[in-house]
């Protein structure tokens, strides 16, 4: 489908969203609100120790303890076939999802589940776990990407060698993956430059933080037949990835998607659901399996920590005329890390000619790296962005116009290889320069940074049905979970075709018997992806509207047209409201529904630019956050105010991982800060207004120009906190977080180096 | 062990309930009494997400034992609002778009309608800082704290 301009009457307002009243009075039921009669609680047990080899499990006391009904261990998990199931941005490895699940000879990180207990109750479930008998050979770990590189490290698995390296090394190692994008000649590039910097960066992994933690009631049948209720970003991975593991058939699998309290990439796979569904199969009743909070961080995707090293060179006028990337990510327990997109997207902003830009996927002792908003792209535009600000300031340009000269335009290749459409780069730079918040006066200590961000943004497959009622409400069924309010932006969608209002059309996510496959709501792709289904199927119930009306006026369905909620006779003034068609629909043809079921192509990628002002305290190296402004290009905003809430939610987060979010580990490997009061996530008196603008560049293939707006705005925050520290302060931070302990000490050590020299 | 026998008031009703020594208010809310709009996001009283109002105070629900309820007025976000009319915390968050998923939400809104109750016109600071226990991952709060300002205009207005 492509853009056309049009009057919009629903589409770009701000109607209360169809789900907003049973969220605010706690009607609204997520994972672990469902309960079943005759349920079943469960327990997982999980290893203490970061890497060792399984010797025994024994479970013979924890299976004689009265109230427990079922045990599983690893050996009850039969591996499934060699295999890849894509989910939104990542893909799936089954064997090693299967080996994650539950571990067999070997454990890989601390928290990794060694066994699982279903009982009458939790208490019992917990008591349970404590009698299973494990004994453990502790190995020695590695959790640091730079030393799991190295020759001597610890190996996590003997049958690793690395990809994407010619040839093909004789000695397994940790390095899963080599991968490269480059083009032009850098030599030349660098060559050509007048002045070139060269940087290395580090980050730690950080967590998605979702507040809901994973959560499952699972109830397997004796006939095979089996429920699954979970909260997720999508009903039918969760189904294909549990019916692999257990060999199910798909029709076999109902999964009912409950409300999802977040996610951000972090619920795009399984934990819990295939452990309930083998529990409850064990046991022959209903089982609810829930994590901690605890739990959840010690064994649930957390984003990769990273080691990096950006050189980049510019001439004197600004033109940026080579890059040189070196991108290291932690893949955590298996391998399949991000770092692609680290590598594809950090220099995306940007149209320069020569770049080599390299990633390594590396596996280490924490757990398998899942998918974290915009998976990749912060770390890399943390090093990239940060350089940038370094360039513009030896080259004494506004940082603005430094970016602006090299911005990407319609027209100029991507680093990943696609050429641009209309992208809104420029747009969001201008946007920024001309905002008061550019011009606010800054007071001691303060100071401003900017930074640019790239998502590419993803389409994929989604269905929709439109179902047209007597009394002219229309229900639209989909199949993408709602994270963000995504139901009102695909019901006002739908009403606008129909020239209805929102409230009008009642939208419904439903269960994987209920409709056609739908990809993950991740990608930023459920506006755009299952808007265009929904538009479709609207479209194909006017068609059929028009037809009826047809056949009740008596003439040819080209006489018929379609505005404002009515068939209309076009050489006449007759005209036939959707109640009135659906009313006599018996008698034309039967009920009206239209359908849609598509493969979206063309997600337009969304750019963002961030301002952010921070004041430093040199007593104790607190960053405090004065001002933050976003600018981002939504192709078209189709509910303004959750655009802007995506907008503020990822500057927050962007902001968080920048300040104080990060993995700490003991000697022993295991995680330290498995906790909400020890991982330190943004609390509203951490923050100020975060202000919106929403750039609109339209999308030419999606009918109301909608793009993606989720994720790019986690990518600049990272660089602009640093570039803005440096601004107040003079001091470069170019290892994360900038928690107040490690700005001290840099203060410290920039104020001795100065007080030498 | 034995249980205990709690009496209690839960929304206005008279509840009584058994429980297990260590089990806490939110336990019993969610899991005895089938009161699930009060959320768990991590049990340790760090996310505010089990907010409940007793005795007129905002306190975490996974902090308090289920037996010392004993003969309180516990108020759950399913106590807020009646049944003809969202209360105004309630109507603000919708209108002002201040929720994503929505799993913080009830917590928000019961801390929110505390906050109001004992102060109807607070500063944003004051606003920010009584909110800074619950946490939300989704919003950056911007439309959170905007929501109580609205709130707290829209109840002055209204006459008692
Ligand atoms: S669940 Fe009580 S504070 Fe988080
Ligand atoms: S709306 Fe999702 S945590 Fe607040």
């Amino acid at each position: 489908m492509t853009y056309e301009p049009k009057n919009l009457r629903v589409v770009g307002t701000r109607p209360i969203r169809h789900d907003g009243a049973d969220k605010v009075t706690g009607r609204a039921n997520y994972a672990s609100d469902f309960t079943l009669p005759g349920m079943l609680w469960g327990r997982v047990l999980r290893s203490p120790h970061a890497h060792t080899r399984v010797i025994s499990i024994n479970t013979d006391k924890a299976r004689a303890l009265p109230g427990v009904k079922a045990v599983i261990t690893g050996a009850d998990l039969t591996l499934p076939p060699p295999g890849i199931t894509q989910a939104g941005e990542s893909a799936i490895n089954t064997q090693h999802l299967a080996k994650n699940l539950l571990a067999r000879d070997k454990v890989f990180y601390d928290g990794h589940p060694v066994a699982a207990v279903a009982a009458i109750s939790e208490a019992i479930a917990q008591q349970a776990l404590g009698l299973i008998e494990v004994v453990y050979e502790v190995l020695p770990h590695v959790i640091d990407v730079d030393e799991a590189m190295r020759d001597d490290a610890p190996l996590l698995h003997d049958d690793l060698f690395t990809e994407g390296v010619e040839p093909k090394p004789e000695k397994p190692s940790n390095i899963a993956k080599r991968i490269f994008v480059g083009k032009g000649d850098i030599a030349k590039g660098f060559a050509e430059a007048d002045i070139v910097i060269e940087r290395s960066f580090t980050t730690k992994a950080v967590h998605q933080g979702y507040i809901e933690p994973q959560g499952v009631v699972a109830n397997y049948a004796e006939d095979g037949q089996a429920m699954v209720w979970c909260s997720s970003q999508g009903q039918f991975l969760i189904r294909d990835l549990c019916i692999t593991m257990l060999g199910m058939e798909a029709s076999s699998l109902k999964v009912i998607p409950a409300e999802i309290g977040g996610g951000f990439g972090g619920k795009t796979t399984v934990y819990l659901e295939p452990l309930a569904l083998m529990l409850s199969k064990a046991a022959g009743r209903p089982v609810k399996l829930t994590m901690t909070r605890g739990e959840v961080l010690r064994a649930t995707g957390p984003h990769s920590g990273s080691s990096m090293t950006a050189k980049i060179g510019a001439m004197k006028d600004g033109t940026i005329t080579t890059a040189e990337v070196v991108i290291k990510f932690q893949a955590g327990a298996f391998p399949g890390s991000p770092v692609g997109a680290a590598v594809m997207f950090c220099s995306a902003p940007y149209d320069i000619p020569n770049l080599s830009i390299t990633g390594y996927d590396v596996v280490v002792n924490i757990p398998k790296i899942h998918a974290y908003r915009a998976p990749g792209a912060p770390n890399g535009a943390f090093a990239f962005e940060t350089v940038l600000d370094e360039l513009a300031r030896e080259l004494k340009m506004d940082p603005i116009d430094f970016r602006a000269k090299n911005s990407a335009v319609e027209g100029s290749k991507s680093p990943y290889g696609p050429t641009h459409g209309p992208i809104g780069g420029i747009e969001c730079l201008s946007s920024a320069k001309n905002h008061p918040h550019y011009k606010a006066n800054l007071g001691p200590n303060q100071g401003r940074g900017v930074a640019s961000g790239f998502w590419i943004n993803i389409g994929g497959q989604s269905a929709a049905t439109v179902v047209v009622n007597r009394d002219g409400t229309i229900s639209l069924v989909e199949g993408c979970p709602d994270i963000g309010g995504t139901r009102a932006s695909l019901a006002m969608m739908c009403a606008e075709v129909l020239g209805i209002v929102a409230e009008k059309v009642r939208p419904s996510i439903v269960d994987t018997t209920a409709i056609a496959f739908n990809d993950v709501t991740g990608g930023s792709r459920v506006t755009f992806a299952t808007g265009i289904a929904v538009v479709q199927a609207t479209e194909d119930a006017v068609r059929q509207m028009r037809e009826r009306a047809a056949k009740m006026w008596d003439i040819e369905v080209d006489q018929v047209g379609w505005r404002d909620g009515a068939a209309q006779e076009l050489n006449g003034n007759r005209s036939l409201t959707i109640s009135q068609i659906a009313q006599k629909a018996a008698k034309t043809g039967g009920q009206i529904m239209g359908h849609a079921s598509i493969n979206a192509h063309g997600a337009g990628p969304s750019l963002t630019t961030h301002l952010c002002d921070v004041e430093v305290d040199r007593e104790t190296g607190k960053i405090t956050i004065l001002r933050y402004t976003t600018f981002q290009d939504a192709g078209k905003a189709v509910h303004p105010s959750y655009v802007e809430g995506q907008m503020q939610g990822g500057a927050a987060q962007g902001i968080g991982w920048a300040l104080n979010e990060e993995y700490i580990h003991d000697a022993q490997g295991r995680l330290e800060n498995a906790g909400f009061l020890d991982y330190r996530m943004p609390v509203a008196s951490d923050l100020p207004m975060i202000d919106a603008v929403i750039i609109e560049v339209p999308n030419p293939n999606h009918p109301f120009g909608v793009r993606g707006v989720g994720e790019a705005p986690i990518v600049p925050p990272l660089a602009a906190i640093a570039n803005a520290i440096y601004d107040a302060t003079g001091v470069r931070m170019r290892d994360l977080p900038f928690s107040p302990p490690k700005v001290l000490a840099a203060l410290e050590a920039a104020g001795k180096a100065k007080a030498n020299g | 062990m034995a249980k205990s026998h709690v009496s209690t008031t839960v929304n206005g009703d008279p509840v009584e309930f058994l429980c297990d020594a260590p089990e806490t208010m939110l336990d019993v809310l969610r899991n005895t009494l089938g009161l699930t709009g009060t959320k768990e996001g991590c049990g340790t009283g760090d996310c505010g997400a089990c907010s409940i109002i007793v005795d007129g105070r905002v306190v975490c629900g996974c902090l308090m034992l289920a037996v010392e309820a004993t003969g309180k007025q516990v108020t759950t976000i399913e106590g807020i609002g009646a049944p003809d009319r969202l209360h105004p915390v309630q109507q603000a968050f919708l209108e002002d778009a201040a929720l994503q998923c929505g799993f913080c939400t009830p917590g928000f809104i019961v801390a929110a309608k505390a906050l109001l109750d004992r102060n109807p016109d607070p500063s944003e600071t004051e606003i920010r800082y009584w909110l800074a226990g619950n946490l939300c991952r989704c919003t950056g709060y911007d439309k959170i704290v905007r929501a109580v300002q609205h709130a707290a205009a829209e109840m002055k207005g209204q006459p008692a």
